[in-house]
């Protein structure tokens, strides 16, 4: 088994000397109404197809605190990326509520969506999904270039996480001349960089072989105990095994949401 | 997102395919040369023909009578109308093909035979020698003035005062060589032969003068002018219809009137050529919106708004098609200076034309690249993502 924490002498992880308060700007968020930064009542999403329903989403009620690190496993189909998808305000729930923050973004237009992606939300995709014809930083810049932020700001910025990253050597590849590790880093470099509430990852170690797959695992491992918020799905246990609370679904349904107990 | 932030994404999507990019260009590169090309040349030519007529004076008149037999004007109508006010010279003149011969050498060349005022209303003075005189006229003397051409294709030199020629057998001295004047619409000024009006009347066994020029003492005045000379000549034929009195200013707008509609015309053959490469750039973007559909779901996913992504392929198509009107404008250049070198037209590109040229090559991306812009900017980011 692996070893549960982050073996953080590893030469390629950096130290937390530089600006560690950084990433625990979400701590210092006010809280909610509810007292949760994110709070699901009673959410469905429904996809209709001709005469056909395929219900994804049945009826989730859901709470996140800020700095907790979830991880969300079920059956391939059981509606997982259906869920995160709509957490990060990439998609909108058939029936249900949503809360970020207190406040309701259920009816949120797709501007406004857009920037509440921009701002509360990073994303790490089991693809990694970066523009292929951008260097490793114009890829971590794209948040901020969207953010409005100035040139030179967006480039220290981004520089400092991918250095942060372990990549600071690679900054001016392209990611076809970068492992599939270095590309998922430099994935979660651009989901950080613009610091945000929360980091939503979908199987990131899916495309990675294991070593890779615990290399990023140990990132988010730090990046949780600098006081992040990380929402994870994953198939792999050993992956769960990071977090601290294991959601489970199955058929849109959440069916255990318990701790993680330490080993 | 800022402007100059989107035009650098533009610029560098646009040479990370270098060879697409400068093949749909081309439909505008070509549009605009076309367009460019086409109207400078019109313009020159116009210009050309309105200095040519200008050249003649436009205080010139001209009167030809037509129709019926004996129906010339008199020594004392001419004396006439020379008297009205405003007029200034007037210069009759009889016409006609002729053969002028020198030793073994003979040319075809127009004669015209007139008196000395000729020389003022028509501006053509001589180079060398002198104009025909009063006396000439009186002593039908068999005297002659000749353009550059004759001396040229006789002689094959100008200095010829004093040599001899023969039109149509009858023998004449060459007293004075016209100066050059060049080719006109009417064909070449310089292949011309001018003796007394009197001398010509024998020559051509024909004392009829249907034809007369009359220079009047300003601009302002031509008007008034042709109604005396109209007035005139109803009173003497009794017949409004058997003469035509020309002026300058009349002819300069018919031609000015019909170039530039010719002009337009060619711009707008031009300018259709110019929609066609629109047409090709708003293809080249629907297939590049579909191409980067996924690229358009990850920004949309890391905050991209609806107005930065139609903003950002507004802006490609923009440049795309505005960079087609700038290498299309340098290509006019080009083609405008070789055409009008090889057509011998003094053609020159205005810049309005540059500025119509490349406003309208940038709105032709704008309006082409709405449609593309705007669905990749009402993609759903979640079906963005998913598009493999
Ligand atoms: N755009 C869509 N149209 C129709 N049905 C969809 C669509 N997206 C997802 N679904 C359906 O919703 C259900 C949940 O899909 P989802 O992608 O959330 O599953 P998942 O748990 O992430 O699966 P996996 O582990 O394979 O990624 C599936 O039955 C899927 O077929
Ligand atoms: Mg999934």
């Amino acid at each position: 088994m692996h070893s549960r924490r982050g073996d953080l002498t590893d030469p390629e992880f950096p130290q937390t000397s530089v600006d560690e308060d950084r990433y625990a700007d979400g701590i210092n968020e006010k809280e909610g109404a509810f007292g949760y930064m994110i709070r699901l009542e009673n959410l469905s999403k429904i996809y209709r197809m001709g005469d056909n329903r395929v219900v994804a989403l049945n009826n989730i009620s859901l709470s996140i605190n800020k700095g907790e690190f979830v991880a969300i496993m079920g059956p391939s189909g059981s509606g997982k990326s259906t869920l995160m998808n709509i957490i990060g305000c990439l998609d909108v729930a058939t029936e249900g509520k949503y809360y970020l923050d207190g406040r309701d973004i259920t009816s949120y237009n797709q501007n406004q969506l857009a920037e509440v992606r921009n701002k509360k939300f990073g994303f790490v995709f089991q693809g990694f999904n970066l523009l292929p014809k951008l260097t490793a930083l114009e890829n971590v810049e794209l948040p901020l270039i969207y953010a409005g932020v100035g040139a030179k700001k967006r480039r220290e910025e981004a520089i400092r996480v991918l250095k942060m990253m372990g990549l600071g050597e690679r900054i001016h590849h392209r990611p076809s001349e970068l492992s599939g590790g270095q590309q998922q880093r430099v994935a979660i470099a651009r989901a950080l960089v613009n610091h945000p509430s929360v980091i939503l990852a979908d199987e990131p170690t899916g495309n990675l072989d294991s070593k890779s797959g615990m290399e990023i695992m140990e990132i988010f491992e730090e990046l949780h105990s600098r006081g992040n918020t990380i929402i994870l799905i994953t198939h792999d246990i050993n992956v769960a095994r990071y977090a601290r609370r294991l959601i489970t679904i199955r058929d849109g349904q959440i069916v255990s949401d318990e701790e993680v107990e330490m080993q | 997102m800022k402007f100059t932030q989107a035009i650098k994404m533009a610029f560098s999507s646009i040479l990370s395919n270098k060879m697409r990019s400068f093949l749909t260009m081309l439909g505008v590169i070509i549009g605009v040369t076309a367009v460019i090309t086409l109207i400078a040349l019109g313009q020159g030519s116009t210009q050309r023909v309105s200095s040519q007529i200008e050249s003649l004076g436009t205080n010139l008149i001209t009167i030809n009578i037509t129709g019926g037999r004996n129906r010339g004007v008199s020594e004392e109508d001419l004396e006439r109308i020379k008297s009205m006010p405003g007029v200034s010279e007037i210069a009759p003149v009889l016409s006609g093909g002729v053969t002028v011969k020198a030793g073994n050498k003979n040319t075809n060349s127009s004669l015209e035979a007139t008196t000395p005022g000729y020389q003022q209303v028509r501006n053509r003075h001589v180079q060398l020698g002198r104009f025909l005189l009063q006396n000439d006229l009186d002593m039908r003397f068999r005297v002659a003035v000749v353009g550059v051409d004759v001396a040229d294709e006789l002689f094959g030199r100008r200095d010829i005062v004093g040599e001899k020629i023969s039109i149509n057998g009858v023998e004449f001295s060459i007293v004075g060589i016209l100066e050059e004047k060049g080719s006109s619409i009417a064909g070449s000024d310089d292949n011309k032969v001018i003796i007394p009006l009197t001398t010509g009347q024998r020559l051509l066994r024909n004392t009829e003068v249907r034809t007369f020029y009359v220079s009047t003492q300003s601009p302002d005045v031509v008007n008034q002018v042709v109604g005396e000379i109209q007035r005139f000549l109803t009173r003497k034929f009794n017949d409004e219809n058997s003469f035509r009195v020309f002026n300058q200013t009349q002819l300069l707008s018919t031609i000015n009137e019909a170039t530039a509609t010719l002009t337009m015309m060619l711009g707008g053959i031009a300018g259709i050529s110019l929609l066609v490469g629109g047409i090709g750039i708003m293809n080249i973007m629907l297939v590049s919106v579909t191409e980067r559909t996924r690229e358009i779901g990850i920004r949309k996913a890391i905050g991209a708004k609806r107005r930065d992504i139609l903003i950002q392929f507004l802006i490609e198509s923009a440049v795309l098609s505005g960079l087609g009107g700038v290498l299309g404008i340098m290509l006019g250049f080009v083609g405008v200076s070789f055409l009008s070198r090889i057509l011998n037209i003094p053609a020159a590109i205005s810049a309005d034309v540059v500025l119509l040229a490349t406003g309208f090559s940038v709105a032709v991306g704008v309006i082409f690249g709405l449609y593309p812009a705007s669905k990749a900017a009402n993609l759903n980011p979640i079906d963005a993502l998913r598009y493999e």
